[in-house]
């Protein structure tokens, strides 16, 4: 702890704290959902009759979102955008966390091209997109709650800051990597005491702890719908219910 | 025809997605079942006390027990994939009949209860207590969705607001608010053995004045054995099959089929039901106790196959269902399938030239098909995935020589309802039953327009019942709906090739 300033104690027992609470509480969600038992066989049909079918569909549902694709074309495009970006964004960030830097991760900062800054953009657009869109068709306004707006709201903030970062008020990055590294490798350093930064690390320290109580758990959930993991073997097979009484 | 004191959307052959309509369809409920009718399903019989507290409880008990409402009450996003697919809601506008609405009317409960941020912002956090107005939603709403499982198709986590509907309706009967049309039948079938109450002796009597009927017009002796011990096949057939038309007709058919296979096969009167309405209220135990009288029934009797007639939800029951509800199958032969869709051993026997057939007999009709929901979303029939739409449409063709298919995003995993399924067939529901049907019969009137369409085969004994009973609010006639096996019944030559 020798040398560190207050403001990056308070900070980095935030960010532990917040990352040891999205981390408990998601596994605890998808433990959860792994261990609660299907009583009966409710693949949605046709559906795959072999193990690796049902990778095949699994693959289509996360890579492509192929049913949201079947169901409306401008959500998906609004939805696989910001996903994909999202994805971009992630990955440039990892250069905060790695040191040296692999080469996928130095790609989205490749000098001149930066596909992850431009990644943030869409991002962004993209969510905008998907927040006007809540407003717009009457009825996604209707089933909208305030969540799905604080959601957007909260990752937009969270791109636009990173955005205003890299292009209006810049940042000092090396201090930054240092910090975070600093957090990697549990040796703290002190935080840049940079207000854009600090707000933009609030903002993600909120989605974190928002996260694993919220509708995002759709990225565990997703792998645990047996409408899609199932196989169709029901004739073939005898699935059991463990809670049956006969 | 009663008259309807809503109004019937006209046919344009086009489906269209309303704007919406709040509290368009909220006064439609069901009624309420009587104590007995709870009682004798292990359900009590009126309300208990504290009852908010108790479904809340029970709700909590159910996410434990099944993984799809644990998954899908955290994963929906509200993305709004499915809002304009269910056909209840494209009939009627009331926004509460869009799938994902119909699924918040738990959620907001499950968020008050069992998330932290509903406990502590209420509200704001899209969470509300359990308490009378919900409950009366839950009422309403859970009882306007047919669990057709067409939302699930679209929803990019395969949220199936069916799983969603059959929760709620279990945690209502376990507070004692049970839905008499569901609850009553069901105190049928498992005290008498079928959905009507029908004794042994009328059974029998119906099935001796079919025999007569088909000699006299044939001339052959095609046999309805009854409760015959030893009997390779035991045939488990809707019990409306047994009386109301086109079932009836299609009943004729299956047994033209087995007298020209020259199997020997039996009805049960004891099993005389293959519908399970235990499916539409939720409850594993009665869907099981329901079931267990067929096996009861094979084993009673001997038999080597179990072979099922034309229901679709009962096809998801036998097929999906019956393997963990009654199996394993170790009395039963293990060269057949378990069970055997009466369209599987039809085509079967068709393509190993066992069946003599006249197309030509069917040349006045031009027949579409119509899939039902639970036999398209919920089941499968032969080896490959899809064969639930082309095993009945390869008997249709077989049959028929004109065949056509109705609008692409109305058939096969896309199919709409009948708008009856689920529990709705019942008079006090009429309001959503004929708007329900609305995308149907668009899709329908269509092809009659364009192609000249005058029979839509169905193979589902709700769908027949459904369809018959409120097509003609829209002026269709109701002889266009068709059992499949009646379609094969007008085509088969009797005597042609017996003992294939
Ligand atoms: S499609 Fe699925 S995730 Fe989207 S609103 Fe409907 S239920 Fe929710
Ligand atoms: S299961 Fe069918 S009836 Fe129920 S909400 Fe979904 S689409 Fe509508």
């Amino acid at each position: 702890m020798e040398g560190l300033t207050g403001l990056s104690i308070i900070f980095i027992a935030l960010c532990y704290g917040a990352f040891a609470l999205f981390l408990a509480v998601f596994l605890a969600k998808v433990y959860g959902y792994a261990v609660t038992p299907s009583p009966l066989k409710i693949p949605t049909t046709p559906a795959p009759t072999t193990a690796l079918g049902v990778a095949g569909r699994m693959a289509g549902e996360v890579l492509f979102f192929t049913s949201l694709f079947k169901g409306n074309k401008w959500t998906w495009l609004g939805g696989y955008l910001f996903h994909l970006a999202l994805a971009a964004v992630l990955l440039r960030h990892l250069r905060y966390f790695l040191d040296p830097v692999p080469l996928p991760v130095a790609f989205m900062t490749y000098p001149g091209l930066e596909p992850g800054v431009w990644a943030g953009v869409v991002m962004v657009a993209a969510l905008g997109y998907l927040f006007v869109r809540r407003l717009w068709v009457d009825r996604v306004k209707y089933i909208s709650i305030f969540a799905d707006y604080f959601v957007l709201a909260l990752i937009g903030l969270i791109g636009l800051t990173g955005i205003l970062m890299k292009f209006f008020i810049r940042t000092d990055v090396e201090a930054v990597k240092e910090f975070t590294l600093g957090l990697a490798t549990l040796h703290p350093a002190n935080i840049p005491a940079e207000p854009m930064f600090i707000i933009h690390l609030l903002l993600v320290l909120a989605l974190m702890v928002y996260f694993p109580f919220s509708k995002l758990m759709h990225l565990g959930g997703i792998f645990f719908s047996p409408t899609r993991t199932q196989v169709d073997d029901c004739r073939e097979t005898r699935h059991v219910n463990p809670w049956a009484k006969n | 025809m009663a008259k309807l004191n809503f109004e019937v959307e006209e046919l344009t052959g086009e489906i269209k997605i309303p704007a919406i309509n709040p509290g368009a369809t909220a006064h439609v409920k069901p009624n309420p079942s009587k104590d007995e009718h709870n009682t004798a399903l292990g359900f009590p019989g009126g309300l208990v006390e504290n009852w908010e507290a108790k479904a809340v409880e029970k709700m909590g008990e159910l996410l434990g027990k099944y993984k799809s409402l644990r998954v899908f009450m955290d994963s929906c996003v509200r993305c709004g994939s499915c809002t304009d697919k269910c056909h209840y809601f494209i009939g009627t506008g009331d926004p509460n009949n869009m799938p994902v609405a119909r699924q918040e009317l738990m959620r907001k409960v499950y968020r008050r209860n069992f998330n932290p941020g509903g406990k502590l912002l209420g509200a704001l956090a899209g969470a509300e207590d359990m308490s009378q107005s919900v409950m009366d939603q839950w009422n309403s709403y859970f009882h306007q969705c047919s669990q057709c499982r067409r939302c699930s198709v679209y929803c990019p986590y395969g949220i199936d607001t069916a799983e969603v509907s059959m929760a709620a309706r279990e945690i209502m009967n376990s507070v004692g608010i049970g839905q008499k049309y569901c609850n009553e039948i069901l105190g049928k079938v498992t005290t008498v053995g079928n959905n009507l109450g029908l004794q042994k002796a009328a059974l029998a009597n119906t099935l001796e004045f079919l025999e007569e009927d088909v000699e006299e017009e044939t001339g052959h002796a095609v046999k309805f054995p009854l409760d015959v011990k030893g009997a390779d096949v035991l045939l488990i057939a809707p019990s409306a099959d047994f009386f109301s038309s086109p079932h009836i007709e299609g009943l004729t058919g299956y047994a033209k089929v087995f007298h020209e296979a020259g199997v020997s096969w039996t009805i049960s009167s004891y099993a005389s039901e293959f519908a399970n309405f235990g499916m539409f209220i939720g409850s594993f135990d009665t869907m099981q106790t329901v079931a267990k009288r067929i096996r009861d029934a094979a084993i009673e009797l001997g038999v080597k196959r179990i072979i099922v007639g034309e229901c679709g939800h009962a096809w998801r029951v036998a097929y999906s269902f019956w393997h963990t509800l009654i199996g394993p199958w170790d009395f039963l032969d293990p060269k057949y399938q378990t069970p055997t869709h009466i369209a599987e051993f039809t085509l079967d026997l068709i393509q190993r030239g066992g069946l003599k057939l006249d197309k030509s007999a069917n040349d006045e009709r031009v027949v579409t098909f119509h899939d039902s929901c639970n036999v398209a979303r919920a089941s499968r029939m032969g080896d490959m995935p899809g064969g639930q739409f082309e095993i009945p449409r390869a008997v249709i063709r077989a049959v028929c020589n004109n065949f056509v298919e109705m609008d692409e995003n109305t058939i096969r995993e896309f199919t709409y309802c009948c708008g009856g399924g689920g529990g709705l067939l019942t008079d006090e529901l009429m309001e959503i039953r004929v708007k329900g049907v609305s995308p149907r019969a668009q899709a329908l009137h269509e092809v009659m327009e364009r192609k000249g369409v005058n029979t839509m085969a169905a193979i589902c004994a709700i769908c027949k019942a459904q369809f018959t009973k409120v097509l003609p609010e829209y002026g269709f006639d109701m002889e266009v709906v068709a059992s499949l096996h009646q379609l094969v019944s007008d085509a088969i030559i009797l005597g042609g090739k017996p003992g294939v």
